[in-house]
């Protein structure tokens, strides 16, 4: 883009929470900087802007786009797309764009049994669904037939629908790293495509606590123990994830008692952020027993998935539970 | 995704081994197969891939058609990776370009399904073809070997490697755990089948052993731990406390005529307990070195801190008694490590029905080396517990091995010590012997010529399980020395009760009780019997999977004293074959350390096995040490930060590997 030319920005939204929206908005008065760099031309949470004028664009048009959330369904596989096609840059916003985030741990479930959550057992229909009425694709009114978007059984990661361009590590992530990021856009200090934005090493690196080697002999939960301020959470049997976890954030959680639950996904490499997770402690639980290794895992981690693929289930290799039912998108 | 910039040229090598694969496998069909694979410009199958000719061709081909690549279908790399990496390197292809399938021992010696067989030797070979465009060439580097050897136990086997090795002008170091060299040999009286005189035929190389300067002798000492790997192992050795200076003493042994106590009162451990030894004392006459040890737990000076000392008194100016030394460790840096541990004898007490610790006269064999030793408790006379000479002896074999209840093997040598045995006491004592044998195991060089003459020799040999030793109903109420050996004599077809005055129980060997502690200590595992596993039974039985670690003796499996020399010669060998050239090559597919990547978290630190990675405090961050790293892949696992490469097993290759294995699975759906 030329110097009195602006660029064209978009923000965009699939499935996520807005917490991206609003550590964009956290670079404060910055955002004018950004205003006055570009012409924002969609972003949901914060200006107005039609589907049918990002249509009518150009192919390549769009500077850069910024898309956070995951891909669960038809409407957003439609906006990825499109977006894609539009756009020059396309950066993988945050953890759910990236792996998928908490949206994609309901990967452990298909569509059937998460419409069950949600509109039978669930709050959402407080007090009740008698009708046990569910969304549908379409539906017939006397006006004519409206259309939902279809709900699939698999969120899937920006990446696992359309070529991405770069990631933006964090969930969400911090509005220095997204200034930064912004900055080596404006400034054409980008690293080479593909990569992700943030340093390549762990939060380990970034933790101000006392690091010895590591004998796991029980893990505790964070209510279970009040732990030592200056010692490794993990050496103290605290599920730590920062040795697993790129660093950039500061550690930000470990500093305040609070164990890494590993919003930042893995290093570069990383095929599998859960495996190397379970990898990593299996190496080092203090037991040659086992009966004793067994109970260690089972009366400290009573939630693998929950504890090892928060952030990344769907972008594992796993991905998903195994579907037994198939669905017709 | 390839590593590499120019597309990669695959030369595909399908070997039939004779028939064994062709057999099975069509090994024409998968050659066609293999010319479809990706970046395969050609694919070729031959009778014996590992012959010349065969490795020619791959030579050729390297040359004529400029592969880059290789892949061989053949037997397991274990066998002729070596081979066909070497071929690689002499038509100037990098060693490490070169893949192998495993189409022999993991496919066709497994199935007789031909058309299974040729699916999944497809896979293995799409898998190879896949893995092999992710080779990256690595090179060999090569370190500097310390040319010191250590051997671990003093018997015949250990006596012989060490001085076959200070033969060649190698430094050894013998390190022996009891107050004298010699082991098991040293008791024996005779050896069979030539029935030569033990003590003449050890004593000599036993003091060789002491007068050898290369070899530098610590007995009463036992290797505490073992660190580093080959070429540089650094071995810390704890020599016991002796309470006599070795160096100052001159054998002269006065000081155990001076001992306040008058006569030998505690039981000789050497002599099986049969004999008597005081607090100071020598093993046996020939020990070596010829060194008294003071037994801390039954001196009155070490016990109760009081005694008039006339040991001290009787050494007199020498000043050899050191009743305050303490244990001392010593660390030594060695190439190579030849473990030479021997066995031990099985107790016969645990089972009930041989009697033996309640019947008075019922003998484990290795007693009986004792008593009718010349330099043994009795001075090589034989008599029974009150003195009176035996008149019908009893041995039995296979106490202990060929029973599923203690040893599934067979002993080996207890066929030939008991015929020994049946010799020698016919013989001292003319009694009639009986031999209760389950089969006569006798091959070997002059062995069943033994046997025969033992035979012309008047012993019975009676072939049956003995089912229990029982003392005789009393002969009218006179104590007898009369027992009742119940055998099912099979070639009669009938149980009989044979009545003798002394049992020999023909004892198996089995190995030492701490093997598990020593395997460990030296890297090794052990085979289902419970002796140390050599690394092939064929083709490498004095080497062990850790490489610069050998085997000689007992320790490894039974064998008798030729078998134990011949053995303890070749690790020699082989140890002085690893140490004589000065340097080893390094195999570099170790683990390497991405600094960047590294938070220093220290999860790695504690697991590796070789102990190659330390760590920076100033940086940080953790780091291998590639002469250390034997790249077993278990820190490259257990990183969480994928900073650490196991090089030659980096994700790219494992997971091409994996898609040529799956090469026609359908996608997975999600």
């Amino acid at each position: 883009m030329s110097e009195n030319q602006k660029g064209k920005l978009a923000v965009y939204w699939a499935a996520s929470c807005g917490g991206c929206d609003i550590n964009t908005l956290g670079i404060d008065t910055k955002i004018l900087d950004v205003a006055a760099a570009f012409d924002i031309i969609m972003w949901p949470c914060a200006t107005d802007g039609k589907v049918r004028d990002i249509e009518k664009l150009s192919d390549g048009e769009i500077d850069l786009c910024l898309f956070n959330g995951g891909i669960r369904t038809s409407e957003q596989e439609y906006m990825a797309r499109l977006l894609r096609q539009k756009s020059k840059v396309l950066v993988a916003f945050g953890s759910c764009a990236i792996e998928g985030c908490i949206p994609g741990l309901a990967n452990m479930n298909n569509r059937q049994e998460i419409f069950d959550t949600v509109y039978k057992e669930g709050s959402a229909t407080y007090p009740e669904n008698p009708d046990d009425l569910r969304p549908q694709h379409e539906t017939e009114m006397p006006e004519g037939t409206l259309y939902l978007p279809v709900f699939y059984d698999t969120l899937k990661t920006l990446a696992q629908t359309v070529e991405v361009d770069y990631y933006l590590p964090g969930c969400p992530p911090e509005p220095e790293n997204i200034w930064k990021a912004l900055t080596a856009v404006l400034e054409g200090t980008l690293p080479p495509p593909g990569s992700v934005i943030g340093p390549n090493t762990t939060v380990c690196d970034e933790c101000p606590r006392t690091r010895t080697e590591k004998k796991i002999k029980k893990f505790y939960r964070t209510w279970q123990i009040k732990p030592d301020p200056d010692v490794c959470l993990l050496e103290q049997g605290i599920l730590c994830n920062g040795i697993a976890t790129r660093a950039g954030c500061g550690a930000l959680c470990p500093q305040v008692n609070s164990p890494c639950i590993g919003c930042h996904g893995p290093n570069d490499g990383v095929q599998d952020y859960g495996a190397r997770m379970i990898s990593a402690l299996a190496s080092v639980i203090d037991s040659e027993d086992p009966d004793e290794i067994n109970r260690i895992i089972s009366e400290g981690i009573p939630d693998p998935v929950g504890s090892f693929y928060r952030f990344s289930l769907a972008g594992s290799l796993l991905r998903r539970k195994k579907l037994h039912t198939s669905h017709k998108d | 995704m390839t590593a590499h910039e120019k597309e990669s040229k695959i030369g595909v090598y399908i070997c039939h081994c004779g028939t064994n694969i062709s057999s099975v496998i069509d090994v024409h069909a998968l050659a066609e197969f293999a010319k479809g694979l990706p970046h395969v410009v050609l694919a070729r199958e031959y009778k014996y891939m590992c012959s010349d000719p065969g490795q020619d061709l791959i030579k050729k081909d390297i040359a004529e058609h400029e592969l880059d690549r290789v892949v061989v279908a053949a037997c397991s790399p274990l066998l002729h990776e070596a081979t066909f990496r070497k071929a690689a390197e002499m038509a100037g292809l990098n060693p490490f370009l070169v893949q192998m399938a495993n189409i022999r021992e993991q496919v066709a010696w497994v199935t007789d399904d031909s058309s299974g067989a040729l699916q999944k030797a497809e896979a293995h070979v799409a898998a190879a073809v896949h893995r092999v465009n992710e080779h990256k060439p690595l090179e060999r580097r090569s370190v500097a070997i310390t040319p010191r050897v250590m051997i671990v136990g003093g018997g015949i086997a250990g006596i012989e490697a060490a001085l076959t090795l200070a033969e060649a002008d190698k430094e050894v170091i013998l390190v022996e755990r009891e107050p004298s060299i010699g082991g098991h040999m040293s008791m024996f009286d005779k050896t069979f089948p030539t029935l030569d005189c033990a003590a003449c035929i050890l004593t000599p190389k036993m003091t060789a052993v002491k007068d050898e300067p290369k070899i530098k002798l610590m007995t009463y000492s036992e290797v505490e731990s073992v660190d580093g790997a080959v070429g540089k192992y650094k071995v810390r050795v704890r020599r016991k406390a002796r309470y006599v200076n070795e160096d100052l003493c001159v054998g002269c042994m006065q000081c155990i005529d001076a001992c306040v106590f008058r006569k030998p009162k505690f039981p000789n451990e050497y002599d099986q307990g049969l004999a008597l030894r005081k607090p100071i004392y020598v093993p046996f006459p020939q020990a070596v070195p010829p060194v008294p040890v003071i037994d801390p737990k039954t001196c009155l000076q070490l016990t109760k801190g009081k005694c008039k000392q006339s040991c001290v008194e009787a050494c007199g100016d020498r000043n050899a008694i050191e009743l305050e030394q303490e244990d001392t460790v010593e660390q030594f840096e060695v190439g190579a490590i030849i473990v030479a541990t021997g066995f031990k004898t099985f107790d016969p007490s645990v089972m009930p029905y041989y009697g033996y610790g309640v019947l008075p006269n019922v003998y484990t064999s290795l007693e009986i080396e004792r008593l009718v030793n010349a330099a043994g408790p009795t001075g090589g006379k034989l008599t029974l517990h009150d003195g009176s000479v035996p008149k019908r002896v009893g041995i039995v074999h296979c106490v202990g091995s060929r029973d599923k209840n203690y040893h599934a093997y067979c002993s080996k040598v207890c066929c030939m010590y008991s015929l020994k045995l049946a010799h020698l006491v016919k013989e001292k004592t003319d009694a009639e012997i009986f031999n209760f044998y389950i089969d006569m195991r006798t091959s070997g060089k002059g062995f069943e010529e033994f046997y025969n003459r033992v035979q012309n020799e008047g012993v019975h040999f009676i072939r049956g399980k003995v089912g229990e030793i029982d003392s005789a109903p009393s002969n009218n109420g006179e104590p007898s020395n009369l027992m009742t050996v119940k055998v099912d004599d099979t070639l009669l077809g009938e149980i009989r009760n044979i009545e003798v005055d002394m049992v020999i129980l023909a004892v198996a060997l089995e190995p030492q009780p701490d093997v598990d502690q020593v395997r460990r200590m030296f890297g090794m595992s052990c085979s289902a019997d419970g002796f140390f596993l050599e690394k092939h039974p064929k083709l490498a039985p004095v080497n062990t999977a850790n490489d610069g670690v050998f085997l000689a003796g007992v320790c490894q499996g039974v064998k008798d004293i030729p078998d134990t020399v011949a053995q303890a010669s070749a690790a020699a060998a082989k140890a002085m074959a690893l140490i004589d050239r000065g340097y080893i090559e390094l195999e570099p597919n170790t683990a390497e350390i991405d600094e960047e990547a590294c938070s220093g978290c220290k999860i790695c630190n504690n697991l590796c096995p070789y102990d190659a990675i330390e760590y920076d405090e100033e940086k940080e961050v953790s780091r291998v040490i590639p002469e250390l790293c034997k790249g077993c892949g278990t820190c490259v696992a257990a990183c969480p930060a994928q900073a650490i490469t196991g090089v030659h097993f980096t994700n790219a290759q494992i997971f091409a590997e994996i898609e040529g294995a799956l090469f026609d699975a359908a996608p997975a759906g999600v």
